[in-house]
């Protein structure tokens, strides 16, 4: 089924699972457009969501920076203690020879989280001041989309929680600040992840939108 | 849905109207462009390498987990004497201890989880290169399923490292990764990539009377629509 030929394609929107092919209108903030045939949200707007996904960027940063260094967890038995910091724990597999694997779980509870914190920073930044954005934001946001799912600082707290678990009958554990840290940091991450509507932003790297920096002179989008 | 309408009924796709839609950013475009303008990713009507991509993930990932449930995740030095544990016999004997929950939780992410996701990716690369009646929807939902409870497997691997660090105790009580945990972090991987490079819009190209005839490798039809960015 051709469209007619005066059809503007910037003015559409495809459902990335399933291909097919809507007019896009920005429901209100909170609302969601979701697809018809797979039911696959499409758009879901929230208000004043860069300034909300830039402030969770740089908490993320600050809670990754300080939980890197503090001690993380401390074991105590039979007047032996040893505590542990979260890069001991990826580096434990350094000490066997798993080099790869080391520098693997170090990326996905560090580094990952620390690059799509960056990346995003430099490109919502600054439309955040009604500018319009970096050369080579746009592939900015779209290596941070790509890393989301490499992002497991939330799967490496419940790991944690099982290890606890595992050795609570050998020995008494106790959770250090670095801990609390890093329980904060999946809360801001889940929190992220909700506010960052990739359809709004990426209008809104275009300079369209609602959350574009040109979109007070231009007023809301049109309905049709 | 109201708050936005379908350009026509029945539904149309980006492909059937001759466009390519962008699955990164959802923009829509001519349907002979190749790589995105807006976000720069490739762009193809329907990935044609999509389903050899999946099963060569598939197959790595399998050959990977094989040795990871056979080969011990663990290796405990307790008074000096070493015993390994597999994934599974570490879960037993966490539920010998009376941590039943969490022996429940191991085998649920590091059996479960894995080789559901193997059967459920199959299942679905299957379904669409010889077009099971099933139903599309209901296949959509387990694919996004895939994709979310995949990384959650991870878990075994975060256990190993917290535990080996954490259990350091001189000579009484000493905790070292076992060959086990390099293979099922990799198996892990592999089954991610395995799921990510399937193009969920082959399933529902796969029970559309318009696209059956043509395979999902033939190139999108050039429609009238389209051309007003080609040449004539």
């Amino acid at each position: 089924m051709p469209l007619p030929d005066d059809t503007d394609l910037s003015e559409l929107i495809a459902c990335p699972s399933c291909d097919a092919l809507y007019r896009a209108v920005e429901p209100e903030n909170g609302e969601r457009a979701v697809c018809e045939r797979c039911h696959h949200v499409l758009i879901a707007p929230v208000s004043r969501a860069i300034t909300r996904v830039v402030a969770l960027s740089l908490t993320v940063l600050m809670l990754l920076g300080t939980a890197m260094f503090l001690p993380f967890l401390k074991i105590e038995a039979s007047g032996l203690t040893h505590s542990t910091s979260i890069v001991d724990a990826a580096l434990s597999f350094s000490g066997v020879h798993m080099f790869g694997l080391a520098l693997g779980v170090l990326s996905l509870i560090i580094f990952v989280p620390v690059a799509r914190s960056l990346l995003l920073l430099f490109a919502l930044l600054p439309l955040l001041a009604h500018r319009p954005p970096f050369q080579g934001a746009r592939t900015a946001f779209r290596l941070s989309e790509e890393l989301r799912p490499w992002s497991m600082a939330e799967i490496f707290v419940l790991g944690v929680g099982v290890a606890l678990v595992k050795v609570a009958d050998m020995a008494r554990v106790e959770l250090q600040a670095a801990f609390w840290l890093f329980a904060a940091l999946v809360i801001v991450t889940v929190l992220q992840d909700g506010f960052l509507c990739r359809w709004s932003i990426w209008q809104a790297l275009e300079g369209r939108g609602r959350h574009a920096p040109a979109a007070d002179a231009e007023g809301e989008p049109k309905h049709v | 849905m109201s708050s936005y309408d379908a350009l026509s009924m029945p539904l149309n796709t980006a492909r059937k109207a001759g466009l390519v839609a962008c699955t990164h950013c959802a923009r829509v475009w001519p349907g002979e462009q190749k790589t995105c303008p807006r976000c720069g990713s490739a762009l193809a009507s329907r990935d044609r390498h999509s389903l050899s991509r999946v099963w060569a993930w598939w197959w790595v990932g399998l050959i990977c987990y094989i040795p990871a449930n056979l080969f011990p995740m663990l290796q405990t030095t307790l008074l000096g004497k070493t015993s390994g544990d597999t994934i599974v016999g570490g879960a037993v004997l966490l539920a010998m201890h009376g941590a039943v929950p969490v022996a429940l939780v191991i085998l649920l992410a590091s059996v479960c989880i894995p080789v559901a996701k193997f059967i459920a990716v199959a299942y679905l690369a299957l379904s669409v290169q010889h077009n099971w009646p099933s139903d599309r929807l209901r296949r959509m939902r387990l694919y996004e399923l895939v994709e979310f409870v995949g990384r959650w497997s991870m878990i075994d691997v975060f256990v190993v490292a917290v535990l080996s660090s954490l259990v350091q105790l001189s000579i009484v009580v000493s905790i070292k990764p076992g060959p086990a945990a390099v293979t099922f972090a990799l198996a892990v991987v592999f089954t991610m990539l395995s799921a990510r490079s399937f193009d969920s819009r082959l399933i529902w190209d796969s029970l559309d009377p318009d696209l059956v005839p043509d395979s999902p490798n033939d190139p999108a039809p050039a429609p009238s629509g389209a051309q007003k960015d080609s040449l004539p």
